[in-house]
């Protein structure tokens, strides 16, 4: 036990529980289950020690123990590759695969979410060691705080207006309003898909986030949470029975054909709402004109 | 080998339609021929699609 033993302990904790906290999941998300968390809890303990051990270390004047640091850095690139691969792998065993941009995404959030560990660790032992107990707690709570806050960016609803649609077929043509979404030929596949799909039109409430919605990756990720959070009518062997988005090439709006074994529209419409807007998706066209929205 | 974009068979009740080396299916009846687009279709796991109402294809996706 020294003076340090203290600062030491309350930066790992707090760390730790942040990283607990910031591995809340529902069922549309990954990790589900128990051996997956304890990677990461691990993990954030892991990276919660390195962001309070360089704070005594730089204390005792030992500055080379903040290289340790650029080995976390690696250290995190790895777990971004690791979560990478595996979700690529499941991805083929999908009825309704994430897509690329979806799994690049989560393993984005999962690298920053331990340098955000390391930062939280770093601040509360040093305002521990700087000040007393009490500053450290009140970092504490204001890190979980902003953690809180941009844990999760922003949602569909915020871009886009949900409404309903029918679907209908023109010949063999499948429509959600105007949008063309596919030929299905078979009169029996055909049935099937009026019977148990269902159509929704979203509207961008800007123009500059048509290009967002407009991403084959963002689209894809509202057809698997789609799938995933309401069931999907298909299997293997069944090809033609595929929720597909398209778009509509006059106003950016987007046909969104889904086929759910819980025949609940409001729910439906609940799920797409709460897709995230993907960050790899995002595209900032005002920027290119001065801030102005064109 | 995977195979995308592939017209896999033609279903059709008019042969003088179609030609190539794509398997042609010639049917004499509507219902005949969209139970066999039916079954090709599971079998080689690809979407039956309608060109007109005399002829159906099979493609790989």
């Amino acid at each position: 036990m020294n003076e340090y033993t203290y600062p030491i302990l309350l930066g790992i904790l707090v760390g730790t529980s942040v990283r607990m906290f910031m591995l809340r999941t529902d069922d549309r998300q990954y990790p589900t289950y128990l051996h997956g968390k304890i990677i990461h809890v691990s993990l954030g303990f892991i990276a919660a020690a390195l962001g309070t051990i360089a704070v005594p270390s730089i204390m005792e004047k030992e500055f080379t123990a903040v290289t340790f640091l650029a080995l976390a850095a690696s250290q995190f690139r790895e777990v971004r590759n690791m979560e990478r691969n595996t979700l690529s792998e499941m991805d083929a065993f999908e009825l309704v695969p994430r897509g690329n941009t979806y799994i690049e995404g989560i393993a984005i959030a999962f690298e920053s979410r331990n340098y955000l560990v390391i930062f939280t660790s770093f601040s509360v032992t040093l305002a521990y060691l700087a000040f007393n107990i009490w500053a450290g707690v009140g970092v504490a709570i204001a890190c979980f705080l902003l953690c809180a806050k941009y844990m999760s960016g922003f949602k569909l609803e915020d871009i886009v207006e949900i409404d309903k649609s029918p679907l209908h077929f023109e010949g063999a043509g499948l429509y959600v309003d105007n949008i063309y979404i596919m030929n299905i030929g078979l009169p029996e596949r055909q049935e099937e898909i009026l019977k148990y799909g269902m159509g929704f039109i979203l509207t961008p409430k800007h123009f500059k986030v048509r290009s967002t919605i407009a991403n084959l990756g963002q689209r894809q990720a509202i057809l698997h949470d789609v799938s995933v959070s309401l069931g999907v009518f298909r299997d293997s062997g069944t090809p033609a029975l595929v929720p597909l988005i398209k778009r509509d090439l006059n106003d950016g709006r987007i046909g969104v054909f889904i086929l759910p074994q819980l025949q609940d529209p409001d729910r439906a419409k609940q799920v797409i709402a709460n897709v995230p807007v993907l960050e790899n998706a995002i595209k900032k066209p005002a920027k290119r004109y001065g801030g102005r929205n064109v | 080998m995977m195979l995308e974009k592939v017209v896999l068979a033609i279903i059709t009740t008019r042969k003088e339609k179609v030609s190539g080396s794509t398997s042609v299916f010639v049917c004499d009846t509507t219902e005949e021929m969209e139970a066999v687009a039916a079954n090709l279709e599971a079998i080689l796991d690809g979407i039956a699609h309608a060109l007109s109402k005399e002829l159906y294809i099979i493609v790989k996706h």
